[in-house]
């Protein structure tokens, strides 16, 4: 988020596209009802389902799955045209606004009516509010990411917010609402392909001396950019990838297209999995590591906005598991072949892993990343401080960009508006869209496991239009099966109002019915996130 | 009124709000969750995982030793023989095929200095950039 949970309250308008908020952001979604309840700001909802926020909005478009380029590109369009746009924000804060002009010229409300079905008249009326506000703020989760055009959507929000001067002042801004609780820590700390700690570049030659420099001389980081999750999974089904340490994660249960995940775990020569539970991945491994909760840990998650918060141990270990951290440091012990006498500089080289705690490990990553250089524990003891950090003087950043962005000028994306990479046809006539519920978590290792979450909501269902139920003479219930090109998954139905004809909306929590059988593995050529809210399925009683 | 044996501030497990959590604990069990209302993310405001989702903490399920493969089981083991397996193996691989035939996936749900930690040994001791997790997902 470039700003923060703290000032949500304080925006005009709300833009909230692609996330539930209520049931997988819960707390945030108070802030936004508090909006709009209590300071009359005007929501605008963008969801094909009527989800419970749109008891809220002033405004709820319900577009076809996967057309969100259309309609946003629509809506600058009208606010260029009504003279809307902020020109001097434009011109001391943005480039490439000519260019964006020029893609939406003939993007017209009637032009994304066609496409996306939302009438013409109320996606007017959606830009005017918008484009009208003092400050708007926009709000989205993985129902705008997770998608084969992922990066162009967040671009059309971003070119949105841009030309209407919304960002640096409180409640404005672009708010991506991060799912798990250290998602956003994880891509901090360098657990993506490409980048080290917050997002310092691999193949940025200065950027890998100063590590390698640090951590020792044998040290020589690669320039290319690594494999993501799915490229590893296509890596071990091709034999190019032959050993996978999974940590925490179970990519079986996540991953897309299930199947195919599951066959590349197995064709993996060695897998190493180390976790609180046996999941579904682990059972497949050739060595299970049993790792700890977060009740039994020290050390910081960061949340959706930024605040890099204390997590402290509260409980023994039980059994013979170990804590993740000490694990690692095991690991990197052997790999070294070293058992590297304790050297007293902060900065621990890969033959010493005699790492004080987890504080002494922070004090390592808080050297190596300028954005966080003045956060200690000692600080984050009395309170969580928000990246960017630089110095211990610097009280942390509750909304970014003030003055200027991080590049400089904000640049304006034009954009193409292309179809999902697959659409509803003859033979899998539906849509298929996933998401969470409020009660259960992820795979559900957590909350299925929590004797009152799934007293409330103990199955998987599998959600259809009533009109649509009706038709194929299913009732809520009924023992349904659904298909797509990947797999299948059965499960009770619901026959419901709140999902437009033509869906099929499954939660991804259980084993049992799984959504990801069904989804499709297709990837945003970019951000390499694959597209599981759009999937064509068919639907039959069993 | 249980008294708790002890209080610990911490952060929830679940979602990426990051709300702040009071764990009352009693013989070594949470048996209540709190939030303080000074809280910067969620002024005291807690959804019902954050309130009530613990009971995962104490599951029998949890794993409590390592285990290797042995055919089609999985079978208890030692660290040391765990550990030893692990590092011989990868070294092995890495030897026989290079770096970057291995590859890690680190975790949306383990803390910071444990996702650093892992994704230094991948960079600074396997040598690859292998490294991701289900942040896309
Ligand atoms: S209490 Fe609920 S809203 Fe808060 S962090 Fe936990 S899961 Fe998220």
């Amino acid at each position: 988020m470039t700003n923060s949970i703290g000032d949500i309250h304080l925006a005009d308008v709300l833009l909230v596209t692609g996330s539930n908020t209520t049931e997988a952001h819960p707390v945030i979604s108070l802030e936004m009802k508090k909006a709009v309840r209590q300071r009359g700001a005007q929501l605008i909802l963008i969801d094909p389902r009527e989800i419970e926020l749109a008891d809220f909005a002033a405004i709820h478009l319900r577009p076809r799955s996967g057309t969100d380029i259309a309609l946003l590109n629509a809506m600058v369009h009208v606010i260029i045209a009504e003279g809307l746009a902020k020109k001097e924000f434009i011109a001391a804060r943005t480039e490439n606004f000519d260019a964006l002009a020029e893609a939406v010229k003939d993007c017209t409300p009637q032009w994304a009516e066609d496409i996306t079905g939302i009438p013409a008249g109320m996606l007017i009326e959606a830009a005017q509010v918008y484009g009208r506000a003092g400050s708007a703020a926009i709000f989205w989760a993985m129902g705008i990411t997770q998608s084969t055009h992922g990066t162009d959507n967040v671009q059309a929000l971003a070119n949105l917010a841009l030309l209407t001067g919304n960002f640096g002042r409180p409640g404005t801004g672009v708010n991506p609402l991060r799912g798990q609780n250290n998602v956003q820590g994880a891509c901090d700390m360098g657990g993506l392909p490409n980048v080290l700690t917050a997002y310092q570049s691999v193949t940025d030659e200065a950027i890998r001396t100063k590590f390698e420099t640090a951590w020792g001389s044998s040290v020589k980081i690669p320039a290319k950019p690594g494999l993501t999750v799915t490229e590893l999974m296509n890596g071990a089904l091709h034999g190019t990838l032959k050993a996978l340490y999974v940590m925490g994660e179970n990519p079986f249960l996540s991953d897309p297209n299930m199947n195919h995940v599951e066959a590349a775990l197995r064709a993996i020569e060695f897998l190493v999995v180390q976790d609180i539970f046996l999941n579904e991945t682990a059972q497949l491994a050739d060595v299970v590591l049993p790792a700890v909760s977060f009740a039994e840990k020290e050390g910081t998650f960061t949340n959706t906005e930024r605040r890099i918060q204390l997590v402290r141990p509260a409980l023994p270990i039980i059994g013979e598991a170990r804590r993740d951290l000490d694990i690692i440091c095991d690991l990197g012990k052997r790999l070294s072949r070293s058992n590297g006498s304790a050297s007293s500089d902060v900065i621990h080289t890969v033959t010493d892993w005699n790492y004080t705690g987890a504080s002494a490990v922070w004090d390592e990553i808080a050297i190596l990343t300028p954005t966080m250089s003045g956060i200690t524990y000692g600080r984050l003891e009395r309170g969580g401080i928000q990246w960017p950090c630089p110095t211990p003087e610097h009280p942390g950043t509750p909304i970014m960009h003030k003055e200027k962005f991080t590049r400089g000028l904000g640049r304006f994306t034009p954009l193409i508006f292309r179809e999902p990479a697959e659409n509803p046809d003859d033979e899998y006539p539906f849509v298929l869209n996933t998401g969470r519920v409020l009660q259960h978590w992820h795979g559900g290792t957590m909350s299925r496991r929590s004797i009152g979450l799934n007293w409330v909501v103990p199955e998987g269902e599998i959600q259809i239009n009533t009109d649509d139920g009706q038709g194929l003479d299913i009732a809520t219930g009924d023992l349904i099966r659904v298909s797509s090109r990947r797999g299948e998954a059965t499960g009770k139905a619901r026959l419901t109002d709140k999902l437009p004809r033509g869906m099929v909306f499954m939660n991804f929590h259980f084993a049992e019915i799984p959504a990801n059988a069904l989804t499709n593995d297709a990837v945003d050529p970019v951000a390499k996130i694959p597209e599981y809210k759009v999937a064509a399925v068919r639907i039959e009683r069993v | 009124m249980i008294k708790p044996d002890r209080i610990v501030a911490t952060t929830c497990p679940y979602c990426g709000v990051g709300c702040n959590l009071h764990l009352h604990i009693k013989d070594d069990l949470v048996y209540k969750v709190t939030s303080p209302f000074d809280s910067p993310s969620n002024h005291g405001n807690l959804c019902v995982k954050g309130r009530f989702g613990y009971d995962f903490i104490h599951s029998k399920d949890r794993l409590t030793q390592p285990l290797m493969r042995q055919g089609e089981r999985l079978v208890p083991a030692k660290w040391d023989e765990a550990m030893g397996h692990v590092a011989d193996r990868l070294l092995e691989i890495r030897e026989k095929y290079g770096p970057d035939s291995i590859g890690f996936l680190v975790s949306a749900k383990c803390t910071n200095e444990e996702n650093y930690l892992m994704q230094k040994v991948a960079r600074g001791l396997i040598g690859t950039n292998n490294i991701d997790h289900c942040a896309r997902l």
